[in-house]
């Protein structure tokens, strides 16, 4: 026998228990921080995807929807299995909640013989993410690293962060072109997050196996009905983890990856890339880890001065403009510059790698490029280039 | 998706005594003066509206505003021992550099930075060691900005018993030739200055000729020689090259290196080029390893 | 202070470090000169009988271009080898070369050095050599300034 804890009967959970959620207690963990302050996202079904939206309860959970996922391809099919987190990951990552794609930086206004700035007012919203995925959560403390741990931090997306509670699902149901396995950041998590979701789905019932990741999910965990768990309970989960590893639908060798494109800068790959590569940047805006962004000026008609930042793509031909001229003026030296920042100089820059697994260049690809079968290419016919580099420090 | 944060209230920040909170905000500079360096080369001197003068090392540059057109990477050209207006010099070469060349005496100019590596010559009152080491320093064209307050502060040193100095510069023609006073003052300091140009003109008496071919010639000690170059990145191959060739440790040559640069903190991703954030790593590496290998590789 | 040929020879890169019998045999070719500031060592089109090493002051290879004058293609100084044309036929001069300061010099007779080195076939491959150094590193600086280095690219 379990046993079940009503939402308020006072029983606290620490980090490093695992209990046991069933749909009422999810229901509410989502009321509780909406109760808390909360602006509650999560994932929801726009446009034929699932994309990040508001959430206010269980009901706006995608019940029953599975993505199909292939390279260049994604579609939604429906089911009646009344499972809330049956999908992978859509286009739309978490990246845009703290790095909107969009951002104005200041206005100036002359005043006088000066100027008067005005910077848009801190962001008092307080974000609760419902749902991501382990390789998302492992893809926004990738962004930390560029944005909010070096010596200039961007204090509209540290703010953000700060204040962002996170309920990480794990993965049970990997897309064809996952590959997280192979870069340590799912289908399971340990770290990273305020609560741990996994969603089972087996004889004993739909119900969630739940792990508090810090003090602050452990209070809400004990504020919602929950069940201790049993070890039939914390051995699904393991299962489900088990069953998502086997059915990743894509393999990234990483031993020595970042050594291996660094070597191959002049490989003859990239020029056969760079033929299918329609240069169009897709892969870089779906990617939850790409930072590249623009900032522009602009003048209003009241003679205002207006500066914003906005996303970029290392595929956009101005991207390396220099007096005169783009410095990648091929699709090549592109995808190449893209592929090998990634995977190789990203080490260099931030002692990490800058993919995460997540397979939406692959999916969201027009013509279906898959990182992982370019990464073999070249593997394959390694030292087709002319040349070696010092090693790349901090790589694997 | 969430859109624009957009500004629920204002935080007005001209009445911060400091300047603005966010990195991207610009401190503003009036500016102080004005001057045509060449026919497409303009030094602009700026002191802030209010507070303090930035401090900075030579090398390190700025990222400067024209109001309402955009903000552009610039090289600072001062010396930190003028103790003077900040001075910027300038190359016309688009719509910034465009509006900066064209600004008049009490124009203001937005100034974030210092930002990024500098050519790590001791300042004044740093370092009691002095270093008896020769400097080389290699300019092309406008690629002097840059090394202006480097060359200020190590013919400094040198009167107060420093390493000898060479200076090198190489310009397109005669009328391109910038900071001829400096060359004329650094010279009667006695440094060894020579200044060669690509095509000689009328009444040019010079030299004519690549500016590497000024390197060969000189009587500097290559075993126990530092260099520092500045210019366009295929000069900087060559010379570094060339340098190397004749005696010089490639990791005491260190040379300032440009891309595509939007913010000067790391976090736009343009001025990438390899390993390096150029804004944050560079844009003065040591030409060595990784970096001898990036110059030669094809971005095309 | 007077110094012999055969010390002025050793003093200049191309002859550096030749051995003994070798050095006697271009001493044989070769003669000390000086150029006062604005006297050519060299006319276009004149025969190519006799190059120039300096030793010391600045040479300017030019051309006369109707209009401009004389344009300055080049400067050399102390270390340089004036006039390539000796080496092969026609032997003739292709620009002027004109002494931009006081010039002190080594005069070599082409002809002279031409019949040595096709005597001692070594010596000419030695010699050969040495003076491909000094005529790739020309070649490389002048395709180097055929980029037009400073230039502003407006072509894109």
């Amino acid at each position: 026998m379990t046993t079940r804890h009503e939402a308020s009967d006072g029983s606290t959970i620490e980090p490093g228990d695992v209990v046991v959620l069933h749909v009422q207690g999810l229901e509410e963990l989502i009321a509780s921080l909406i109760d808390a302050g909360f602006d509650t996202r999560g994932p929801s079904v726009r446009n034929g995807a699932i994309v990040p939206g508001a959430l206010h309860g269980v009901t706006d959970l995608p019940k029953g929807v599975h993505d199909v996922q292939a390279p260049g391809r994604y579609r939604l099919e429906h089911s009646d299995d009344g499972q809330l987190f049956g999908w992978a990951v859509g286009p739309g990552s978490w990246k845009a909640e703290f790095f909107p794609p969009s951002q104005e930086l200041w206005r100036a206004s002359p005043a006088g013989d000066s100027m008067v700035f005005t910077e848009p007012a801190p962001d008092q919203r307080r974000l609760a993410i419902i749902g991501a995925r382990p390789c998302e959560v492992a893809a926004l403390s990738v962004l930390d690293r560029v944005l909010a741990n070096g010596e200039h931090r961007d204090p509209r997306y540290v703010e953000r962060r700060d204040a962002n509670f996170v309920v990480v699902v794990e993965c049970g149901r990997p897309g064809a072109t996952c590959f997280c396995s192979s870069m340590g950041t799912g289908p399971g998590i340990d770290a990273g997050f305020d609560v741990a979701l996994t969603e089972v789905d087996d004889s004993d019932g739909h119900r969630f196996v739940a792990r508090p990741g810090t003090q602050r999910g452990a209070d809400f965990l004990s504020r919602v009905t929950h069940e201790e768990s049993t070890d039939r309970d914390r051995g699904a989960r393991v299962a489900v983890l088990e069953r998502a590893g086997v059915q990743m639908g894509r393999r990234l060798d990483t031993e020595g990856l970042a050594s291996l494109l660094a070597r191959n800068v002049e490989h003859p790959h990239w020029d056969e890339v760079a033929e299918r590569c329609l240069s169009c940047a897709n892969c870089t805006l779906v990617c939850p880890t790409c930072f590249c962004s623009d900032v522009r000026d602009t003048t209003d008609l009241a003679g205002d001065f207006h500066r914003r930042r906005t996303w970029s793509s290392c595929f956009d031909l101005d991207h390396s403009y220099l007096h005169g001229g783009p410095v990648r003026a091929s699709v090549s030296s592109r995808y190449r510059q893209w592929m090998t920042h990634k995977l190789s100089t990203w080490w260099d820059q931030f002692d990490t790698s800058g993919c995460v697994g997540c397979g939406r260049c692959v999916t969201w690809c027009p013509v279906g490029i898959d990182i992982t079968e370019e990464v073999r290419a070249i593997a394959t016919s390694d030292g087709a280039s002319r040349r070696d580099v010092p090693s790349v420090k901090g790589a694997p | 998706m969430t859109g624009d944060a957009a500004p629920a209230t204002s935080v007005a920040l001209a009445m911060a005594p400091r300047g603005p909170r966010h990195a991207m905000t610009p401190v503003v500079h009036r500016v102080f003066a004005v001057r045509h360096e060449t026919i497409d080369v303009t030094t602009i001197s700026l002191e802030p509206v209010t507070g303090p003068r930035l401090t900075f090392r030579p090398g390190q540059f700025n990222m400067l505003s024209a109001f309402g057109v955009g903000e552009s990477a610039i090289s600072v050209s001062s010396a930190p021992r003028d103790a003077g207006p900040l001075r910027h010099t300038v190359r016309d070469v688009g719509p910034v550099t465009h509006a900066l060349c064209e600004s008049s005496v009490g124009d203001l100019i937005g100034v974030r930075g210092p930002f990024g590596s500098d050519w790590q010559v001791p300042g004044r009152g740093e370092r009691d060691v002095v270093d008896a080491s020769d400097t080389v320093v290699v300019a092309g064209g406008i690629g002097l900005a840059p090394l202006r307050g480097a060359v200020d502060e190590l013919v400094a040193r040198y009167g107060e018993g420093g390493g000898r100095v060479f200076v090198f510069v190489g310009a397109r023609e005669p009328s391109q030739v910038v900071f001829h006073r400096d060359l004329e003052l650094w010279k009667r300091s006695g440094a060894r200055v020579e200044v060669t140009v690509d095509r000689g003109s009328p009444g040019w008496s010079g030299h004519v000729g690549l500016v590497t071919s000024l390197l060969s010639s000189s009587e500097f000690d290559p075993s126990n020689a530092k260099a520092l170059i500045c210019g366009p990145e295929i000069m900087i191959r060559f010379t570094a090259r060339a340098l190397v060739d004749q005696g010089v440790a490639a990791g005491r040559i260190l040379v300032s290196l440009e891309r595509n640069m939007q913010c000067g903190l790391g976090w736009c991703g343009h001025c990438q080029l390899g390993p390096f954030l150029l804004c944050r790593d560079g844009p003065v590496v040591a030409y060595a390893g990784m970096v001898s290998v990036l110059l030669t590789e094809r971005e095309r | 202070m007077t110094r012999s040929i055969a010390q002025m020879l050793e003093a200049h890169p191309l002859f550096a470090d030749l051995p003994d019998d070798a050095a006697d045999l271009v001493a044989g070719c070769a003669r000390n000169v000086a150029f006062e500031a604005g006297a050519k060592l060299i006319v276009e089109g004149d025969a190519a009988d006799t190059f120039y090493l300096v030793r010391r002051g600045r040479v300017a290879i030019e051309v006369h271009v109707p209009g401009r004058g004389p344009v300055v293609l080049e400067t050399v100084g102390a270390g340089a080898i004036v006039g390539w044309s000796w080496l092969v036929p026609p032997y003739r001069w292709t620009f002027d070369a004109r002494a931009i300061e006081p010039v002190g010099a080594i005069a070599i007779d082409g002809a002279c050095l031409r019949a040595k080195a096709q005597a001692e076939p070594a010596f000419g491959f030695a010699l050969l050599t040495r003076i491909s150094v000094e005529l790739l590193a020309r070649l490389q600086a002048t395709r180097m300034r055929l980029l037009d280095l400073y230039g502003v690219r407006r072509d894109r």
